[in-house]
């Protein structure tokens, strides 16, 4: 695949003016940080816990990226067919591969600024106590992973249709799916009759299990290399989606 | 030089584009011309690189449309159908990013974004959000991003297309402007715009190629051309005395002209004056007429109908 770094920034730079230019930053940046403090506040039991770390707030990632970023993730291709500037971009000179990653970088950027955002429970957790930097910090760069995975599951996704909804709903289904793989309730039903290095692979597919070593700061390069693979595949097939369906 | 080769485009068992050839050399204005859903779209997406054809090849001074696309679309300047853009950003942002993809970085990017709302007069909405423009203006923002890096083929889906009268002079003058050494293909459905702008027209119905020719000569394929209207007091007997000329063949009565259609011997306009002189006719009009698109076009799609029913 041919990329050129300037076009890739280009399409980037314009997705993210989209961004701005309409609620949906604002809209996304306040609920994403309300849910991300509710859950950690009262679901999470942060200060009842009485541990100087993060664990009650990134625990509830998963979840919480599970409705919020299909829902960055739905506009990302069936906007642009519903309007029909899919035309527009891709007769100009820029490559389906730059327009795929271009956009997915600048979903992935603008998320990871949401994550920063959610800094004031650093700043909280270190006034109240000596917590662990370094288990933060690969908390932080584990969620950050995780929700480009589901990213670039629902940028695939919302490239099949031209319509928003359907795209996040199935892009939800297929998120919940990966996530699913690694709980042990799911994991029990293969147990029985599966061998254990088929039952250790389905629970290898899984987001929470790479997420929950890394977010214990225990930053594996397996793990790494996973999110690295499911975001390569999802954007390879965005790309072969994209070249097939993209005058339909 | 932009050269097509069988294009052909199939949906199904439908078949949009039919084996289409042609080639065009710059400095032509070419028109394609045709009534909703002959291919004209279709086949103006093919040569931008969108849809790839089903069968036949298309190049681009030299550059294949698949093969070589990105070479190929850099060449061309695109307005696609309907001018799709991006409404929720403003028009200076929009254009931004369009130079940015033509690889103008810097100062050249702002000049040629400067450049494109001058020649398209946009400046006093520049920091306008595109969706809440008016349709003219939508339009005029979808031909400035077409032309901004100046390319050297502009391929233009009904670029006059819910504009004014006003608005449609100034495109058309545009496009006349810029069209020295340049390949622009239009399409439309508007004939009096092929008179107006083309010095090529391309006559198309259910994806195939029916008439290539100049608007003059197609113009001149008219029941129309140099035929003869009079009005007179006396329609009903002036008719009867043209139909015994020898220059005239035919004579109709329509809206208070009688016309007389040469029958292909000498002067039939002198003739018809000639025996308006010695009847004493009072004569409040006397005109040739030039030929008549719409009447070409609808003989030439219509044969192709009757073709295809027999």
């Amino acid at each position: 695949m041919n990329l050129r770094s300037g076009n890739l920034n280009v399409v980037l730079k314009r997705e993210l003016a989209s961004y701005f230019a309409t609620p949906v930053a604002y809209v996304f940046i306040v609920i994403f940080l309300v849910m991300a403090g509710a859950f950690t506040f009262y679901l999470g039991g942060f200060y009842e816990r009485e541990i100087a770390d993060l664990q009650p707030f990134f625990q509830f990632h998963p979840w919480l990226y599970l409705f919020l970023v299909p829902a960055i993730g739905m506009r990302l291709w069936a906007e642009e067919r519903k309007s029909g500037t899919i035309e527009l971009l891709l007769t100009l000179p820029v490559t389906a591969g730059e327009a795929v990653i271009g956009k997915f970088l600048a979903a992935w950027a603008f998320v990871g600024l949401a994550l920063l955002l959610t800094f004031p429970i650093w700043i909280t957790v270190n006034v109240l106590g000596q917590p662990d930097n370094g288990v933060i910090l690969s908390g932080y760069i584990g969620s950050w992973l995780m929700a480009g995975g589901f990213l670039a599951i629902s940028a695939c996704l919302s490239a099949v249709t031209r319509n928003q909804v359907v795209a996040f709903i199935i892009a939800v289904v297929v998120c919940f799916g990966f996530l699913l793989s690694g709980l042990p309730m799911v994991l029990d039903l293969f147990r029985g009759w599966l061998p254990q290095a088929a039952v250790d692979a389905i629970a290898n597919l899984s987001f929470l299990s790479h997420f929950n070593s890394i977010s214990r700061g225990v930053v594996d390069l397996r793990d790494l290399v996973y999110f690295g693979l499911v975001i390569g595949f999802w954007l390879l097939a965005n790309r072969i989606v994209i070249e097939i369906k993209k005058a339909q | 030089m932009i050269e097509a080769n069988k294009l052909t485009r199939r949906y199904g068992d439908f078949t949009a584009v039919d084996r289409l050839s042609f080639t065009v050399e710059p400095g032509t204005v070419l028109g394609f011309l045709g009534p909703n859903g002959a291919g004209k779209s279709t086949t103006m997406k093919m040569l931008t690189g969108f849809l790839p054809p089903s069968a036949g090849t298309a190049s681009v001074h030299g550059h294949d449309i698949i093969g070589d696309s990105l070479a190929a679309r850099r060449l061309i300047g695109y307005l696609p159908e309907g001018a799709p853009l991006y409404g929720e950003l403003a028009v200076q942002r929009f254009l931004d990013f369009v130079a940015g993809t033509r690889g103008f970085r810097g100062a050249e990017a702002a000049c040629r974004v400067e450049q494109a709302i001058e020649r398209l007069q946009l400046e006093e909405v520049r920091n306008q959000t595109i969706e809440t423009l008016s349709k003219g203006f939508k339009r005029r923002v979808g031909l400035a991003q077409a032309i901004l890096s100046d390319p050297p083929v502009l391929i233009l889906d009904e670029p006059t297309d819910g504009l004014d009268p006003n608005q449609k002079q100034q495109v058309r003058r545009l496009i006349r402007e810029m069209s020295e050494g340049k390949i622009i293909i239009i399409s439309t459905h508007i004939l009096e715009e092929v008179d107006a702008l083309c010095t090529r027209a391309m006559i198309i119905a259910r994806g195939r190629l029916l008439a290539d020719d100049t608007p003059a000569s197609l113009l001149a394929r008219s029941r129309y051309a140099r035929a003869v209207s009079l009005a007179c007091d006396d329609l009903p007997s002036a008719a009867s005395a043209l139909s015994e000329l020898d220059e005239a063949g035919e004579v109709e009565i329509r809206r208070g002209l009688v016309t007389a259609f040469p029958s292909g011997q000498g002067d039939l306009f002198q003739a018809v004056s000639k025996l308006a002189d010695e009847r004493g006719w009072r004569v409040s009009r006397l005109q040739l007429e030039a030929g008549r698109l719409d009447d070409v076009f609808r003989r030439i799609t219509r044969v192709d109908s009757t073709e295809k029913a027999a």
